[in-house]
């Protein structure tokens, strides 16, 4: 290279001291350069040091951890040996950092145009009369609407997106040589996170940065990077060019990784990759990857690979990168599982809406002039016995909240749930009869907080055993075990708690909670969205198996597109409460579709580095529908006149059963 | 069809929705209005607990044997003499009457006479709460400061050297009897040191600055274990604050150690300590009977002792509803202040989650 690295890290180990005494290092011998203009992704699940290594960058360690040994250079210089005073003048100055999750980065007791001031007085040479314009400017750059008035606002006030794009602005008010981004997507929907992403890439591009993107995302990285790092168990164990790694890369992990994403053109389940990384200190004398290395042999358990320069520039701490070639990169795992909607009948909603507004006694007294619009409206939907149902929408499309309402945990404005085609369920879980409660069971999103930390597994997966089947002592144990080996968990898990879980047993433990109460219908409110790719891949697979073998009918709600198009019979595209599109998922992945279904499935970012997504409409966020016409009319790039604001838009039925509702005729979708 | 996003147009589209705009249908600021409501909610929801208190209290009075006049008359409680009292003092009303005369009495101010009949208990009470204002002044404008300062200090040297005596010293200042404390001071700062006077003797009713300095050693023993509370909760709030990814995105930004401490983490670690620091101040306004009595002190907490001692009902009845109305009345404005300092509260958002 002829221009010095810009972020130059050599030979770095970082630890932690654990109570035994011994360091232990989450970071082993780790290399990276980036020059200006250059942007460098860091793959890897989590725990694999990541973060760690981006904050290093800066010179920062979390409490706890320590620098072992090596170097991080900036600019030629070694961040852990300058002053407090030298590091704060280059931290948001010459090296700017967007955290992961903003909403909780911003301090909450300060207006985002304080803690934007801020970071302009303490790196800019400015004068302060022109910081306020210098503000206006930034959050323009970054494309917030109407920049003064956010910056009147507390961060609480401004969506996930929003945040993110106030996070972007702070970075680069020191103009930034470079930027170290930990998941700057994260979390977010796929819409807004296909326009932050493209906002970066301009950046970068006008501004010469350098940038070092942290994600666990390989389509996220596909976007935006150049050059990939993938790191395992605190190692590089890959590097190389984007296009390299992510298509035919010299890595088993890599490999292994890439085959576990779900895609949407595939139609088989990704491969999960079994096992789990290491914990720090337990490496082993060999390769850290052998023991879920298919090609391992004794000497890959017994020697640490070096790292291996191949033909293209790809570097890999592989023995034989030759052979990796037979591991498929793209999953096509099981066949799953799919049941037509002709069956007997497992839930009906009618004409379902939900209202989130509680009348007060005021509001009771002096009702509103105009009425609330309810959060959730018009849901038709009839699933039959076994089929699944994918849940898609953007967050704040009413997805969880028509799962609540099934599960009686928000009782309907209006409409009816009925069990089957005709018993109607009680609306509020308190007062549903034990049969009633036992049919349908919900899986949460974060098992961490659905999990009772205090409980062993035992005591959790016994509780619902207990109250249905009245089990007691020896048979409820037995039933126990019986329940853990079908989440492919063995008994030995009984007596663990939550906390000496991992996030995918923890999810396995969830699941088997809720078929310990053997239901027809389970909710799963997007269940795999808190887990690494390849953990999510074993838990759909575990999903699919449970639904071959128990006949279950799942809803399946997820903002991740992809992952709903492998399990589900049907896909129904919500937008603010109201279904846009329902039908066979091969049917809404294909076309026509609504506007709506287009736009989410063109910002789906792919591991693929030729696929760029296209992004059609602003991402702006809407929080309350609109009071009469089509509800996605305010954001559709195919909007007709005044039909769209004013009526209803017809239900369109294709093939199939295919339904879209838009004013727009079918063929010309 | 590829869009590129263009600055412009997304603020077009921005403003066309409302978005960040005050009619924003996203975030629903709470107005003046909607401010002003829920003070006067809370408001009302205090009053009503106030009433509620006085209901109690007043038949938990009727509820003890006795009346005023038996209290008084003692042995002489019999036959004519007692009727007459009762008539004199219209004990023989019944008893919604009397709630209604002595509620009326009190919403004017007037707490009634004293059972023995020669003094008005709103003229007696008045001094005392006085006198217990000025206490809790004096160790509250050294504690408050003080326990922040000691809070902050631990909490941020966490597990330092500096970080456990502090801690320790809590520990002590809570465990230990105020009593058995007030007993050591005094006899360390005024019989060995001879710096303060021991006890109080100035009478109730005297200006305020003749108090000094013999309230000084009462007021220090509130404040050592009003501090050791207050301390000990705004230490846990730094730590927890200063763990936050806010405070590491200010280090990351740059921002000067000091300067993240007193503009990021303080004003959020404060925010909790507002309630403790209000249920302090009540407990020194009504509760600090035992310092009172130790010291000699002519407080309110005394009063009440002395009025018990007495049975004299109609002061019990005084001051404890004063005592009721002074916690409602603190909680009352800690709310309103957690609310003014937290932009949380303050606007609440009606996003759906």
């Amino acid at each position: 290279m002829a221009e010095p690295a810009l972020i130059d890290i050599r030979n770095l180990t970082v630890g932690f001291r654990a109570r035994s005494g011994a360091l232990l290092p989450v970071l082993r011998n780790v290399d990276l350069q980036v020059c200006r203009g250059e942007s460098l992704g860091i793959v890897g699940e989590s725990g694999s040091g990541k973060s760690t290594l981006a904050l290093a960058a800066m010179g920062f360690l979390k409490r706890g951890l320590q620098r072992m040994g090596g170097q991080v250079l900036f600019n030629g210089d070694d961040m852990f040996d300058r002053t407090r005073k030298q590091l704060e003048a280059i931290r948001g100055g010459q090296l700017g950092v967007v955290p992961q999750n903003s909403g909780q980065s911003l301090t909450p007791t300060l207006r985002i145009g304080t803690q934007m001031r801020e970071a302009l007085r303490l790196h800019c040479t400015l004068p302060e009369a022109e910081h306020e314009a210098r503000v206006i400017n930034l959050l323009s750059q970054v494309r917030l609407p109407d920049p003064s008035t956010i910056m009147q606002r507390y961060p609480h006030e401004l969506s996930g997106g929003q945040q993110q794009r106030v996070a972007i602005a702070m970075a680069l008010a020191g103009e930034p040589d470079a930027l170290l981004l930990d998941e700057p997507t994260t979390g977010l929907d796929v819409t807004t996170q296909a326009h932050i992403l493209e906002l970066l890439r301009e950046l970068a591009r006008t501004r010469n940065m350098a940038m070092v993107y942290v994600s666990h995302d390989l389509g996220v990285i596909a976007r935006v990077c150049e050059k990939v790092q993938v790191l395992y168990a605190g190692e590089v164990v890959l590097e190389g060019p984007t296009r390299h790694v992510l298509t035919d890369p010299l890595h088993p992990y890599a490999r292994g990784l890439l085959a576990s994403i779900p895609r949407l053109g595939e139609t088989h389940l990704p491969v999960a990759l079994d096992g789990r990384p290491p914990t720090p200190g337990k490496t082993g004398s060999g390769c850290a990857f052998a023991p879920r290395c298919v090609l391992a042999n004794d000497q890959c358990r017994s020697k640490r690979p070096p790292l291996i320069t191949s033909a293209h520039g790809e570097v890999t701490r592989c023995f034989y990168p030759e052979k990796t070639g037979q591991i498929a990169t793209i999953g096509s795992g099981t066949d799953p599982v799919h049941h037509d909607a002709c069956g007997d009948t497992a839930l009906t909603l009618r004409d379902l809406s939900i209202s989130y507004a509680r009348s007060g006694l005021i509001e009771r007294l002096f009702p509103p002039a105009v009425p609330t619009v309810p959060t959730v409206d018009g849901i038709s939907i009839i699933l039959a016995k076994g089929e699944t149902l994918g849940l898609v929408g953007e967050s704040g499309s009413g997805k969880s909240t028509i799962l609540k309402s099934i599960a009686g945990l928000l009782p309907p404005s209006g409409g009816q749930i009925l069990m089957g085609a005709d018993t109607p369920l009680t609306p509020n879980v308190e007062r549903r009869r034990p049969d009633q409660l036992r049919c349908i069971q919900m899986v949460f999103q974060n098992p961490d907080e659905s999990l009772n930390p205090r409980q062993s597994v035992l005591e959790i997966l016994s509780q619902p055993l207990r109250l249905y089947f009245n089990l007691r002592g020896r048979a409820l144990q037995d039933r126990a075990v019986e329940l853990l080996e079908t989440v492919r968990l063995g008994s030995h898990y009984l007596d663990r708690r939550p906390e000496q879980l991992s996030g995918g047993e923890k999810q396995r433990v969830a699941v088997a909670r809720a078929f310990a109460a053997n239901p027809e219908i389970v909710l799963c409110d997007e269940i795999t969205s808190a887990l690494d790719v390849s953990v999510q891949a074993a838990v759909l697979e575990l999903l699919n198996d449970l639904k071959k073998s128990m006949d279950t009918t799942y809803i399946f709600v997820s903002h991740d597109l992809t992952v709903v198009r492998a399990l589900s019979d049907r896909v129904a595209v919500l937008y603010q409460g109201r279904i846009c599109e329902v039908g066979p998922a091969a049917a809404v992945y294909g076309s026509p579709s609504h506007p709506y279904t287009d736009i989410l499935l063109n910002a789906v970012l792919e591991p693929d580095p030729d696929v760029a997504p296209k992004l059609m409409a602003e991402d702006v966020v809407e929080l309350a529908p609109p009071a009469c016409g089509c509800p996605f009319q305010r954001r559709c790039p195919r909007k007709l006149d005044s039909v769209c604001e004013t009526d209803t838009p017809p239900s369109q039925t294709g093939a199939d059963g295919h339904v879209v509702r838009c004013h727009i005729p079918l063929n010309e979708l | 069809m590829v869009h590129t996003p263009h600055p412009d147009k997304g603020l077009d589209e921005g403003i066309k929705l409302g978005l960040g705009s005050e009619s924003d249908p996203a975030l629903t600021r709470t107005g003046p209005a909607d401010m002003t409501s829920l003070l006067l909610r809370r408001l009302a929801l205090g009053l009503v607990t106030i009433w509620i208190v006085s209901v109690i209290i007043f038949l938990g009075v009727e509820a003890l044997p006795g009346d005023a006049c038996t209290a008084v008359l003692e042995r002489d409680a019999q036959g004519e003499v007692l009727a007459k009292c009762r008539d004199d003092l219209g004990l023989n009303a019944p008893a919604l009457t009397r709630y209604a005369d002595w509620a009326v009495g009190v919403l004017h101010g007037d707490f009634g006479m004293s059972a023995n009949g020669l003094q008005s208990i709103s003229e007696l009470v008045g001094y005392r709460v006085r006198n217990s204002l000025l206490l809790a002044a004096g160790a509250l404008s050294v504690g408050i400061p003080l326990a922040i300062f000691l809070g902050t200090v631990a909490g941020l040297w966490r597990d330092k050297p500096i970080d456990l005596l502090f801690s320790t010293g809590a520990i002590f200042a809570m465990t230990i009897p105020d009593f058995v404390s007030a007993t050591i001071l005094i006899l360390i700062f005024a019989i060995w040191l001879g710096w303060v006077p021991a006890i109080v003797i100035t009478p109730a009713d005297a200006p305020p600055l003749d108090f000094f300095p013999e309230f000084v050693l009462a007021a220090v023993v509130l404040t050592l274990v009003m501090i050791a509370h207050i301390m000990r909760m705004v230490r846990s709030s730094v730590i927890e604050v200063m763990a936050t990814d806010y405070v590491q995105m200010a280090t990351l930004k740059g921002v000067p150690y000091w300067r993240i401490v007193l503009t990021h983490a303080l004003p959020n670690a404060l925010l909790p300590a507002i309630n403790v620091i209000a249920l302090t101040i009540a407990w020194l306004l009504g509760g600090v009977v035992v310092v009172e009595v130790v010291f000699n002190y002519p407080g309110l907490g005394r009063m009440l002792v002395d009025a018990v001692s007495d049975r004299d009902l109609p002061v019990i009845q005084a001051i404890t509803l004063i005592v009721a109305a002074t916690y409602v009345g603190v909680n009352l404005v800690a709310d309103i202040l957690a609310m003014m300092l937290n932009p949380r509260l303050r606007t609440h958002q009606t996003r759906r989650q």
